[in-house]
């Protein structure tokens, strides 16, 4: 929260110069200034348009219609549920509701004390182990309430 | 000589806990100071085995599974290590039944090789395919694709020879090879084990339609969900581009052709090759109309080759072997073999390549072993969320194009989901729709508007609002999505959810009466 706007729009300036040159660079570039900032802030919209030659409205459009791409940072720990029809077969549902109910929260939500982000992901290509999760970036499957719940520590 | 032990990398079988498997082995055999080497290979396909450890011994490679690390201290007291008896031990790899059935030629190395190998995939009859295509001309490679009857496997099932000549002939100073592999269908992995276990056949694939067609560079658009088959991408292209496989002179002939993977950005449609088109070139991911077909204003408006990972990967083995090879296998108009994906509620869930003709009882009951519940079956999706929902009764329909399309059905990426008695096809047919509103690029109405009152239409339809009235509304909704869409979202998304509704109409009563009935 120290850094201020101008540290930020450095550090995009400097994501976008180095992938300038893909052809393409949009989806790099956000997918770079998610990875070092936790999601895209809102001042890098301006300075990606600026390097890209669009609009801030284009950049928004891009950024916004993609699930990945986060407005806020996540909590500390990310949950990936996969509630795709695979899974759903081995009991996924009941799955979800569970840890939903245990965090109170709903899908694409964080819990109050930001520790935990729950997204709900529709496959995760584990479906011959299904159900199956991602959590912070690991996959499991087979998986259960409690050990997603016991992974977060909650 | 160190023994080479194998545990895969794969992120189904690392799902299950082999990374924490491979530890707890070396962890193990420094302190009992045995002599190993672990390769981390990519899956042979058999879940239910995962994670599966292998010993290359004298008489062949064996395998133990499902091992656990609770499993380590008793496999080293059996003594593993030269193929010794244990409760796990499952023979040798290659006799397990599950796998000897299978005619493999797309996935001929996978699980067999060290995924980043070069020298372990040459010495399987690696890059014999590219090297017999820098041999022919253009014609002759997209003719002999052509003649193997290979059909795009990404679900449409479009002859891929027919596509790469339209590249062919098309005049440009610039042609791209793009690889759809962003597999969104639920009950598919096959392009995911494909990248993490045998890299170097969809480059050596990707190579080979750049030859037939002229174009010099290549994408693969795989999906941010698959990060491990991301990074055994790039490290292969790494080895590729060191070896001279890729470059400006593929293996010395003075052809280029290079690639590069994209990431996605969690959005399903951008599967559909237009949207996929306007994902990479930086746009939203919404689909554009056709014509103009991507063959001729593809990438940045240059004609490109959208094929997905399976077709790409298929095409090695006809330059190798030959066309009439690959097109021996299979039956009717879908010729060579087809990766099966048995996924969901099934006791063997697995990749199983064989040719095309078995029917869907076969797979499910023979293969697949029936529920993993041990309840009876009720439903089988095949083709991913928007394939239809087949019931028992038609469990005779043979695993091909044409036989699927006159059941109303589609094999599509070739995923099979299996639910068993416990499955509501109320709630299934709700949820197609509901992922379609998810999902929709919001490009064209009748996906856009038609998924999200769809949802409303079945939940009234539960709560038993004027149910005859919903059941007519549903069908014409249905009947519009499928002939108003733009693209294959809204107009599949009618698939499962009038499928379910043909075979199934129990499920579709009112559940308000029911309650009122009691």
């Amino acid at each position: 929260m120290s850094e201020t706007t101008e540290d930020q729009n450095v550090r995009v300036a400097a994501i976008c110069d180095q992938l300038i040159t893909l052809e393409g660079p949009l989806l790099p570039i956000l997918h770079e200034v998610q990875e070092e900032f936790g999601f895209i802030p809102d001042g890098a919209l301006q300075t990606i348009a600026k390097k890209l030659n669009l609009s801030r409205a284009e950049v928004h459009g891009v950024a916004s219609f993609y699930h990945d791409f986060r407005e806020e940072k996540a909590g500390k720990h990310v949950i990936k549920i996969c509630r795709a029809e695979a899974c759903q077969a081995m009991g996924a549902d009941a799955l979800g509701d569970k840890v939903r109910r245990h965090l109170n929260v709903d899908w694409s939500q964080t819990t109050a004390d930001r520790k935990v982000t729950l997204e709900p992901v529709f496959c995760l290509g584990l479906c011959a182990c299904a159900p199956a999760a991602m959590i912070d970036g690991k996959v499991v499957g087979r998986v259960s309430a409690d050990r997603i719940l016991e992974k977060v520590g909650s | 000589m160190s023994i080479k032990v194998y545990v895969p990398l794969d992120s189904g079988s690392v799902a299950l806990g082999a990374d924490d498997v491979a530890s707890a082995i070396a962890a193990k055999a420094s302190k009992s100071g045995a002599d190993i080497k672990i390769v981390r290979n990519g899956s042979f396909g058999m879940y239910w085995l995962e994670p599966m450890v292998e010993v290359e011994t004298p008489r062949g490679r064996v395998a133990y599974g499902p091992v656990s690390t609770d499993d380590i201290d008793t496999l080293f007291e059996a003594d593993f290590l030269t193929g010794g008896d244990h409760k796990l031990y499952l023979g040798r790899t290659q006799d397990i039944p599950f796998l000897k059935s299978q005619s493999r030629l797309t996935f001929q190395r996978c699980g067999i090789i060290d995924p980043v190998s070069l020298e372990d995939y040459r010495a399987n009859e690696g890059l014999t395919g590219v090297e017999n295509a820098l041999k022919m001309t253009d014609e002759e490679i997209v003719k002999a694709v052509t003649d193997s009857g290979l059909r795009g496997r990404g679900g449409a099932g479009f002859p891929t020879g027919i596509k790469w000549n339209t590249v062919r002939e098309a005049p440009a100073d610039q042609k791209y090879i793009v690889c759809n592999a962003d597999e969104g269908d639920s009950g598919t992995f096959a392009d995911r084990m494909i990248m993490e276990g045998e890299p170097f056949v969809l480059i050596e694939g990707m190579i080979i339609a750049g030859l037939a067609t002229g174009a010099t560079k290549g994408y693969v658009y795989t999906r941010s969900e698959y990060p491990t088959a991301i990074d055994v991408m790039n490290e292969a292209i790494k080895v590729a581009r060191a070896a001279g496989v890729l470059g400006d002179n593929i293996l010395g002939s003075g052809k280029a052709f290079d690639m590069e993977v994209r990431m996605g950005a969690g959005a399903y449609v951008c599967g559909e090759e237009t949207s996929l088109l306007n994902s990479m070139e930086g746009k939203r991911g919404v689909v554009r109309a056709k014509p103009p077909l991507p063959a001729l204003e593809g990438f940045l408006g240059r004609p490109t080759v959208v094929n997905n990972v399976i077709s790409l990967c298929s095409v090695p083995v006809i330059l190798e072997k030959g066309a009439e090879y690959y097109r021996d296998y299979g039956m009717g108009r879908s010729r060579g073999t087809i990766p099966i994906q048995i996924a969901g509620n099934v006791k063997h869930g697995g990749l199983y390549e064989v040719g095309f003709g078995l029917t869907l009882g076969e797979i499910v009951e023979q293969i697949g072993g029936g529920t993993a519940s041990g309840r009876p079956i009720k439903a089988v999706q095949v083709g991913g969320p928007l394939g239809a929902y087949f019931p028992k009764e038609l469990f005779d329909t043979p695993f091909d194009y044409e036989e699927f399309m006159k059941r109303d059905g589609l094999i599509g990426h070739a995923g099979i989901v299996v639910f068993d008695d416990t499955v509501d096809m109320m709630k299934q047919a709700r949820f197609a729709m509901e992922f379609c509103a998810i999902e929709s690029c919001g490009k064209c109405t009748p996906c856009r508007i038609g998924s999200v009152r769809g949802t409303e239409v079945v939940d009234k339809l539960e709560r038993g609002e004027e149910p005859e009235l919903q059941l007519e509304l549903l069908r014409d909704l249905c009947e519009t999505m499928k002939f108003g869409s733009l693209c294959a979202l809204g107009g599949f998304t009618p698939y499962p959810v009038l499928s379910a509704l043909t075979h199934f109409p129990d499920d579709f009563k009112p559940r308000a009466l029911d309650i009122a009935a009691e």
